[in-house]
């Protein structure tokens, strides 16, 4: 088990502090629901997608840090990203967040490397990865519900 | 013949009234577990709501059981068998004493509170109510006291309405007596409720329901290991409790029932041990209780459960009560003194739990942060998330309290929630 300092990094506590893109969107094209209900959280994902490219990314709910902090890193990070793109940053998070990264999946996820430390800590793998499930229904439908369970 | 068998006798120790206080150092010790460090600070066992831990006595019986004692129930002849027979009723007659129970043909044993609450949802409900008809529950139940009614509605076309709750957490009694009506055929209400730790005036709704002849359920799984339960007293026609919060194993409850209601109810499992005879045509029922406890029952779990009853008994439940209300008291005025921290449920009759949420922190975080500590607490919905969002929260933290809490560990409560404050200052 890792120290509160490995989970909580200054990054996540700014951002669930002050969470960017944390509003609705009128002219989304694509909009998610992600529940998990373990513990009850909810968060809405929106998209506006040009064709292939995500030129928009926001989302609203009520979580935790973790859940919260990962959801404003992740539409900061995908925003300007094609679906492939996306879809691939999801998979470097979901190996660092469960511990099986791969040498070379540090550098490519930028700041989301904050969440390395949830990988000491399996009860909150889920908190960080929401949002990344409703982002990837949002990509493949534009209306859907998703759950962790 | 062991000493262990004589423990199965139908014999059991004269259990003492409470003489004076209890002794908390003297109990803990009792509680291996509770010697434990996590990640490397002593173990703060917050969680007893959830599920209390268990003295050594409980241990050795279920250990002692399958060492020494192992056979099935009313099946043989020999000596293993008529022994665990002897004791699985001998502990059921202790079941029946501990609720102060008219007769043990009242005591069916099940799984837990959420099998005991099904079962009379499937058999007294599906025999009973009709389309139309309407169970009466309240807006501060457990899932468990809910989801039953729900599919007995699917299956019935019977209406589930919920009593509304005021802004402490108590029931709307004026709302409760109004919603009580001509279509009433059951109410199920929770004793002490796990997300609150309100305190329901049971005996005031089984005066109402009484005059009307409807049947009353309790949900007594968070009262029967802290507060005094006496079934007649309550006035109620059903009882569900499980044996794992009452310092007892996992896998094993009670359901209580009236007689004459268990009597008319069918079977709501086939199978073995609850047959009087079976053809290849058709079946007949044995009489009660074990009509109600198809199949090789949890034996060693039911004889682990009768020790627990036992040890709550040799301590006394007035002194366990009054200790509790002395560490909620303690607990509620230090949650008092932290800014920004906001006490969910603040009924007048309260008992040993203590939910809470913190101003700009999610409970889960403060549940990782305190767990760092050692400190063990629940953090989540509570299987109760009509009661959030009663109360605009989608989740609260909760301490909850038993017998071997001591003052110590709530400031060291205080101290992990200091550390939580200045984190997300």
């Amino acid at each position: 088990m890792g120290t509160l300092a490995t989970l909580y990094q200054d990054l996540i506590l700014d951002h669930n502090r002050a969470p960017r893109n944390f509003r609705s969107m009128e002219n989304a094209n694509r909009r998610v629901e992600g529940n998990n209900p373990l513990c009850g959280d909810r968060l809405t994902v929106w998209l506006q997608m040009d064709g292939d490219r995500i030129l928009d990314a926001a989302f609203q709910g009520s979580g935790c840090a973790i859940s919260r902090a990962s959801a404003s890193l992740m539409t900061m990070a995908v925003k300007g990203k094609t679906r492939a793109e996306a879809g691939e940053m999801f998979e470097r998070f979901r190996r660092l967040v469960t511990g099986s990264v791969t040498p070379d999946d540090a550098q490519p996820l930028g700041k989301l490397a904050a969440f390395g430390g949830v990988a000491e800590f399996p009860a909150r793998v889920k908190c960080a990865s929401l949002c990344w499930h409703a982002l990837r229904a949002a990509l493949d439908q534009p209306e859907a519900v998703v759950s962790t369970e | 013949m062991s000493e262990a068998m004589v423990s199965g006798s139908v014999l059991f120790p004269v259990i003492e009234p409470a003489s004076g206080a209890l002794d908390v150092e003297r109990v803990r010790r009792d509680f291996p577990i509770l010697g434990q460090q996590v990640h490397g600070r002593p173990l703060v066992y917050l969680d007893n709501a959830a599920t209390a831990q268990k003295p050594q006595v409980v241990i050795d019986t279920v250990s002692r059981f399958y060492r020494a004692e192992n056979s099935n129930i009313h099946r043989g002849v020999h000596y293993l068998s008529e022994q665990a027979s002897g004791a699985y009723e001998a502990a059921r007659e202790r079941v029946a004493r501990f609720i102060n129970a008219e007769s043990p043909n009242e005591v069916v044993f099940t799984r837990g509170t959420t099998d005991s609450i099904n079962l009379v949802a499937q058999s007294y409900g599906r025999t009973f109510l009709r389309a139309g008809d309407e169970v009466l529950i309240t807006a501060m139940e457990h899932h468990s006291n809910i989801v039953p009614w729900h599919l007995l509605g699917e299956q019935t076309g019977a209406r589930v309405r919920a009593v509304p709750l005021t802004s402490t957490g108590e029931l709307d009694l004026d709302a409760f007596h109004a919603m009580l009506s001509e279509r009433t055929r059951l109410i199920a209400l929770v004793h002490l409720s796990n997300a609150l730790g309100t305190i329901n005036p049971i005996r005031q709704v089984t005066a109402w329901a009484r005059d009307r002849g409807v049947p009353v359920l309790v949900d007594a799984a968070q009262s029967v290991p802290h507060l005094p339960v006496d079934v007649q007293s309550l006035g109620c026609d059903f009882l569900a409790f499980s044996g794992h919060k009452c310092y007892g194993p996992t896998g094993v409850g009670v359901l209580y029932g009236r007689e004459s209601l268990l009597e008319r109810m069918p079977p709501h499992q086939g199978g073995g041990g609850m047959i009087e005879t079976v053809t290849l045509e058709r079946s007949t029922w044995a009489g009660l209780p074990l009509k109600f406890e198809a199949g090789t029952p949890m034996i060693a779990q039911v004889l682990g459960l009768r020790a627990a009853l036992d040890y709550i008994g040799q301590i006394g439940l007035a002194a366990i009560a009054a200790w509790e209300q002395e560490l909620l008291g303690y607990a509620t005025d230090m949650m008092a003194a932290i800014p920004g921290c906001r006490i969910i449920g603040t009924a007048p009759e309260k008992a040993g739990v203590l939910s809470f949420v913190l101003d700009k922190v999610h409970p889960h975080d403060i549940g990782t942060i305190l767990d760092l500590e050692g400190i063990a607490i629940r953090a989540g919905h509570h299987c109760a998330q009509p009661t959030m969002r009663h109360f605009g929260v989608p989740a609260t933290a909760r301490a909850s309290f038993a017998l071997y809490n001591t003052k110590d560990e709530i400031d060291a409560l205080a101290a992990g929630l200091s550390t939580v404050s200045r984190m997300f200052a």
